[in-house]
């Protein structure tokens, strides 16, 4: 199998004001294609700083992330623009939706922009919210709210999807929903996707888990056998 | 189709509406000062100049008592003289039936064929021309005739030459060379006091005993030509026949006048409009750059969807051009409006045809171009801090502020607070930069209150120095000729007349190397009790025995100083030239002029001592039998009463600085509320996250109300005394605007002006805070911690 991304020796620091907090310290990360990994860590394990480099929304203080042939690490303000343009569907934990646009317009931001996108209804009929195409998300619940985001996410049909904490905002009943959501896209689609949590049980969906702590790869497994969203309990 | 960003800049535009409404009206507010009193100084100007061109207004003015008609070809063939225009001129005393005294006026000759006269042509507003044959056909100047209510066919009966005739008005007009109808030596235009009536030559002559002469003469000159040159050529010519000094065009009474109204317009026209349109300018750059700040996660989101910097900046450039293009329109309208409404108070005032207010494209589009660039400036800067963070950085909130505990938290001062008073402390002292940008752009939006009312205060205190304190009489007799002093005593007589003071008045033109001014030299004995010598501070000065007291400002032109000596040429009687030394220099606040003991003046002409002024103070209750009297004694040409003189420098002068002292406080109310609220609406939405944790443990909504409007609070406390410090100075700016030869006032802000300015800031804080407050009350707290910020 082929990996769209990997990194290497991949090293974090942040300065927050007066003192340098080390997120990351030499990992190394491969993300295969049609694969739904999850990266599983307690929180200031460094796994979202972690994503964030790997969707081009951040750069690493040291090591080298590649987007298949392309050096993630060498790329400019505006070549890191046009990676997640044409490349990544990123979904947040606080959705990060523009409150002025509808369901549907929000994800008109996205397919507005890119080359070969699904007709925006089309991606939140995927996500089950073709009836709420004109709700505003203060006139959505935070699962629905979520979906939207994953519509927005999944309407430019990214080669690889980054799920940052997507159900940590959400009750047990709506995160399942939204679980349900991101696996059919994975398999319908085949869309390569990375989801991070730091809920075990939800680590049971994915084909391969890395856990993360204190800025490092603890483990890599793979699961023999993968669940059904409806099928854990956390 | 709208693109979903576009959808986005509507939304938010309406969501936004309160803001974008205030902060538009701030940038109207300072275009259509800019637009209002540019527009009306540009119109005036250029409706002089249009109508000096379209009537072919003479270049160079002579009067003399009586010169042959040949001597006007010998003039026309002067080096340097395009073409002349000799007349007749003289006075006129019009009665009118109820009055006690006769109205005054001038009678000038218009060509007997019934041409056009060759300059200062007429325009006949009402009627029509004279027909040739005639005789008693007359035009009438229009602003006289409107303020008697005589229209054309009227007849008006007119003492010519003291004989009585009953002439017929044709027709009204006005003339490039009365905009301004001055009544000789009055200082104010009164329309229904001084007429100007235009007749045959002919006829004229014949009145006059002027058959084969003029006494008055106009003309043009070549281009190119010295006008210095002319106008000596001039008096060399028409000296033996009492010549009185050729006047060059801009000494010409009525473009004096007008003239000085205008640079005094000008000065207000050009330096405050610009001031509030750079106010202006600064307020919406801060507002801005915090609106933008604001969106800081959705600038993010953007970004983290893949869309590039310079479309996201695009889009904010689009959301302030909106804000910017509107209130450019709102400005430009009212602008115009009030501009046109401004021009129309003028026109009452200045007698020039077809003048029209016009929009100055040039005027507008700098207006909008200062606004547009400094949103710009704003936008793009808030936009670029935003987008040059990495869009996960950017996500996050910004990192925990260094709170620090300041020297007065550490000397246990804070003790004597409670929470929200040190939250106010330490938010305030953690961004102290934005505290100051906020306080200084109230404090702007206070000075600009301050200055915007000072000119009226300056117009008052004027008012006050002069005409309360330094001109003290009640009634000013003016002298058909200079008299012997013992006319003083005659009328100290008169009964109603309780004190009588007499001064001499010589025209005069001081020469040092190049420069040379007209102006007068007043003979005084001594000190008079109804003119005091008085200083700018108000402080009695002294008359040298010897010597010349010169206006400090004129001897400044002049480049003399106490000791030096001066050229005096005097323009009338002997016109001898003298020199005479500078004894003392006096500042005053306005006019050209210079002092001198009535003894030494007299001696230095070669004449007894004379008066051709005499200062009364009278018995109000027996003005008018007083005034009787005095019209009909021989010798006297006019009488001019200091109320009278006050009250119609308030009409006048007060009335177009009173509307352009309205219209400058209405925009700086509208600037001063806007930021306000606008500062108090940004600060409610950076820290309404903070304030919904505070209620979340427990805060009433009185104590988080306390903390952010104790924040207001600090700000327009701290903005109050930089504001009118500010306001002061901007006042003073104003001031060394105005034409020194002409107004020297002091910059002063009454205790009025600066209450009321404060009480418009307060009122402004006061008002923002209850709108901020009912927001307050109506905060989400699930809603706002459930989101990051």
């Amino acid at each position: 199998m082929d990996a769209v991304l990997h990194a290497r020796g991949v090293t974090k620091v942040y300065e927050m004001g007066e003192v340098e907090v080390p997120a990351l310290r030499g990992c190394d990360v491969d993300l295969f294609e049609g694969e739904l990994m999850v990266l599983l860590g307690a929180s200031g394990s460094g796994k979202s700083t972690l994503l964030n480099i790997l969707g081009g929304l951040d750069v690493p203080t040291e090591g080298r992330v590649f987007y298949r042939d392309w050096e993630l690490t060498d790329a400019d303000d505006s070549e890191l623009t046009s990676y997640r343009r044409q490349h990544v569907g990123f979904v947040f934990q606080f959705y990060n939706l523009i409150p002025s646009l509808t369901a549907k317009e929000n994800v008109a931001l996205v397919t507005e922009i890119s080359t070969d996108p699904l007709a925006p209804e089309e991606a939140l009929e995927l996500v089950g919210l073709g009836a709420r195409l004109d709700h505003f998300p203060a006139q959505l619940s935070g699962g629905e709210q979520q979906r939207v985001a994953i519509a927005r996410a999944v309407a430019k049909q990214p080669d690889v999807l980054l799920c940052d904490e997507p159900t940590g905002a959400l009750d047990f009943r709506t995160g399942k929903l939204v679980l349900e959501v991101l696996e059919r896209i994975n398999r319908e689609l085949g869309t390569t996707t990375a989801v991070i949590t730091h809920n075990a049980p939800i680590a049971k969906l994915a084909d391969r888990v890395i856990t993360l702590a204190d800025g490092r790869i603890a483990t890599v497994e793979r699961n023999e056998e993968k669940l059904h969203p409806n099928e854990i309990e956390w | 189709m709208l693109s979903a960003l576009d959808r986005k800049l509507f939304r938010d535009l309406g969501t936004l509406r309160g803001q974008v409404l205030t902060i538009a009206l701030v940038v109207a507010a300072g275009i259509a000062t800019y637009v209002t009193l540019r527009g009306t100084y540009s119109s005036l100007f250029a409706s002089r100049d249009a109508y000096y061109e379209r009537q072919r207004m003479a270049d160079v003015f002579a009067q003399a008592k009586r010169v042959p008609r040949s001597v006007a070809r010998r003039i026309e063939r002067l080096d340097g003289v395009a073409r002349v225009y000799p007349r007749v001129s003289e006075l006129v005393y019009l009665p009118f039936p109820g009055e006690p005294e006769p109205s005054s006026g001038l009678v000038l000759s218009i060509p007997s064929d019934g041409s056009a006269p060759p300059m200062n042509g007429l325009e006949v507003m009402r009627g029509r021309w004279p027909e040739p044959g005639h005789a008693d056909e007359v035009l009438l100047l229009d602003n006289f005739a409107e303020a008697r209510a005589i229209e054309p066919g009227d007849t008006l009966v007119a003492l010519l030459n003291g004989s009585r005739r009953e002439l017929r008005v044709v027709g009204t007009a006005l003339s490039p060379e009365f905009v301004f109808a001055l009544e000789p030596g009055n200082a104010m235009p009164e329309p229904n006091a001084f007429a100007i009536v235009w007749m045959f030559e002919d006829a004229a002559s014949a009145v006059f005993q002027m058959e084969g002469a003029f006494d008055d003469l106009v003309l043009t000159l070549q281009p190119g030509a010295s006008e210095d040159a002319v106008i000596d050529a001039v008096d060399r010519t028409l000296e033996p026949y009492g010549g009185f000094g050729a006047l060059p065009r801009s000494r010409q009474e009525s473009n004096y006048f007008l003239t000085q109204e205008l640079l005094q317009l000008e000065s207000m026209a050009t330096f405050v409009p610009f001031i509030f349109l750079a106010v202006a300018a600064f307020l919406l750059n801060i507002v801005l750059a915090r609106l933008i700040h604001l969106q800081r996660p959705q600038i993010a989101a953007l970004k983290a969807l893949g869309y590039p910097d310079l479309s996201i900046g695009l889009h904010y450039l689009k959301l302030v051009s909106v804000v910017v293009f509107l209130g450019a329109l709102i400005g430009i309208l009212a602008g115009w409006w009030l501009g046109a409404k401004f021009t129309e108070l003028y026109t009452e005032y200045f007698r020039m045809p077809l003048l029209r207010y016009q929009l100055d494209p040039q005027v507008a589009l700098v207006g909008v171009g200062v606004s547009l660039f400094a949103a710009v400036v704003g936008a793009s800067i808030a936009v670029r801090q935003v987008v040059k963070l990495p869009p996960a950085e950017a996500m996050r909130p910004p990192p925990p502020a260094r709170y620090t505990r300041s020297i007065f938290e550490r000397v246990g001062l804070m003790g004597l607070f409670g929470t929200s008073a040190r939250m106010v402390f330490r938010e305030i002292t953690r961004r102290p930069l934005r505290t100051a940008l906020s306080a200084l752009g109230i404090s702007m939006a206070l000075a600009i209150l301050v200055a915007g009312r000072s000119g009226m205060d300056a117009f008052e205190h004027l008012i006050a120095q002069v005409f309360q304190r330094a001109m003290t009489e009640d009634l000013a007799v003016q002298l058909v000729r200079p008299m012997p002093e013992r006319v003083v005593g005659e009328l100290a007589h008169l009964p109603g007349v309780t004190h009588a003071e007499g001064m001499r008045a010589v025209p005069v033109r001081f020469t040092s190397g190049a420069v040379h001014r007209d102006a007068v030299v007043f003979g005084r004995p001594g000190r008079l009790e109804l003119r005091r010598l008085q200083d700018a501070r108000g402080e009695e000065i002294e008359l040298p025995r010897e010597g010349l007291l010169m206006e400090s400002t004129l001897a400044a032109l002049l480049g003399v100083g106490v000791g030096d000596r001066v050229e005096v040429q005097v323009r009338e009687g002997n016109r001898g030239t003298y020199r005479v030394p500078i004894s003392g220099t006096i500042d005053e606040m306005f006019g050209l002029q210079a002092y001198m003991h009535i003894d030494s003046l007299a001696a230095l002409v070669g004449e007894e001592r004379t008066v051709n002024t005499v200062l009364l103070d009278i018995d109000p209750a027996r003005e008018d039998e007083l005034r009787r009297r005095l019209r009909d004694r021989s010798g006297v040409q006019s009488l001019f009463s200091r109320t009278g003189l006050i009250s119609r420098t308030r009409a006048q002068t007060g009335q177009t600085w009173g509307a352009m002292t309205f219209i400058l406080t209405l925009f700086a109310v509208v600037i001063a509320i806007g930021v306000v609220y606008n500062n108090a609406r940004v600060a409610l939405s950076m820290r309404s996250r903070d304030l919904a944790s505070l209620r979340v443990l427990g805060f009433t909504r009185r104590e988080i109300s306390a903390v952010l409007l104790g924040e207001l609070a600090v700000q327009v406390l701290l903005a109050i005394p930089l504001g009118l410090w500010l306001g002061t100075l901007m006042a003073e700016g104003m001031m060394a605007m105005a034409d020194p030869e002409r107004y020297r006032m002091a910059a002063m802000v009454s205790s009025q002006t600066y209450a009321f300015s404060t009480a418009v800031i307060l009122g402004a804080g006061l008002v923002s805070a209850l709108l901020v407050r009912r927001k307050l009350d109506h905060l989400d707290l699930i809603a706002v911690l459930k989101t990051r910020e």
